[in-house]
């Protein structure tokens, strides 16, 4: 397959353990991965909560998939987008989100954020730029 | 054009299985071609061979293996998807050592890979869910 | 190419709908149906928000619309009521499109 590349964008909207959509759709941005598109994920609406840091379920008896964000970085999945808004809703900063960083390989390995904090509308136009969408 | 499906939900708890078949189908009927029809999340549920409607409801399994035949569509069912849901083909009853199978044979269990080739290789993703 | 957006859930369960008009741009549509189509009649209480999306076309599909009783004179004016030819040939006619699932 000699296809040009395509803009993935993976759109997270609804929290953990609740239901399994989140988890679902993270299996899905590991396995597409090897398929070497230009992937970004999209967090916004409930979606933020997915992210944040500390999670245990321990005594919920589920797995705790919350590590798998921190290993986004080796599938080279390096551009997560985070609504300020949805933060703001639902009384989050950034400093509640589990520290995600990535080895940029043509700058010796610097650790950068994987996490970009944008506004609303900056997330539509990022939407916009995109070639597929997913939603789970 | 070409289309993939994305189908998260199972059958009659939510309408997703029904307004992808009626979109599939009208697409087909327009001259479009389904590059795939890929099952996830509960999606799984619409492939197997047990599902007994009333005789009076609609039987969506039936009527998305019947619409298979007719245009030869690729129904793909997620196999890790299927797995924590109890969907088995022959494949998957003897690697994890199950005593039956209930895959409708007009779908095929396959990876996730599936789902991601089927973007690529189509115009248009078409999500239907909850 | 602009964009199609899908809303297939009530405004009154799901933020879906909200969700999908916060993050629409000028020059795209929405295409409400299953109960996506409630957001489409007149009268309710989230009526002002689909009337105030500036440069938005919006679509309610027929079929789910006459399937929960209602009329198409129950629809707001300058919505568009299609069916699933029509459904079809806007996700083809769109560059991509956004599931507000």
């Amino acid at each position: 397959m000699s296809e040009a590349i395509k803009k993935f964008l993976y759109l997270n909207r609804r929290a953990p353990y609740g239901t399994i959509y989140a988890w679902e759709s993270l299996e899905v941005v590991l396995i597409g991965a090897a398929f070497d598109q230009d992937v970004s994920l999209a967090f916004l609406d409930d979606g933020v909560y997915q992210i944040v840091k500390g999670q245990d379920t321990a005594a919920i008896e589920m797995k705790n998939f919350s590590p798998t964000y921190a290993a986004l970085g080796d599938y080279d999945v390096t551009k997560l987008y985070v609504e300020k808004e949805s933060l703001e809703e639902r009384g989050l900063t950034i400093d509640d989100l589990m520290d995600l960083k990535w080895e940029d390989e043509d700058e010796d390995w610097a650790e950068k954020d994987s996490i970009k904090v944008v506004s609303r509308f900056e997330l539509a136009r990022i939407m916009e730029g995109q070639d597929v969408v997913f939603s789970f | 054009m070409k289309f993939a499906i994305q189908i998260n939900e199972g059958p009659y708890q939510h309408q997703a299985s029904d307004s992808a078949y009626l979109f599939t189908k009208t697409a087909l009927e327009k001259g479009h071609e389904i590059f795939r029809v890929f099952f996830y999340h509960d999606g799984v549920n619409n492939g197997t061979r047990l599902t007994t409607p009333p005789q009076d409801d609609r039987h969506v399994v039936n009527r998305w293996a019947e619409l298979g035949e007719k245009y030869d569509l690729d129904l793909v069912v997620c196999v890790a998807a299927a797995q924590r849901r109890g969907i088995v083909d022959d494949g998957e009853a003897e690697r994890n050592g199950k005593d039956a199978t209930n895959i409708h044979p007009r779908f095929r269990i396959s990876g996730l890979g599936q789902l991601v080739e089927a973007a690529i290789q189509s115009e248009r993703l078409m999500v239907f869910g909850d | 190419m602009s964009e199609l957006h899908t809303v297939n859930k009530s405004p009154f369960e799901k933020s879906s709908f909200a969700s999908c008009l916060e993050h629409v741009l000028e020059g795209s549509a929405v295409l409400l149906y299953e109960d996506g189509i409630y957001a489409a009649t007149k009268g309710t209480a989230v009526e002002g928000k689909l009337k105030s999306a500036q440069g938005v076309k919006f679509y309610v599909l027929g079929p789910d619309l006459k399937a929960r009783g209602l009329g198409e004179d129950r629809v707001i004016d300058g919505v568009e009521i299609v069916d699933y030819e029509a459904f079809v040939d806007l996700a083809a006619e769109h560059s991509k499109v956004v599931a507000w699932v």
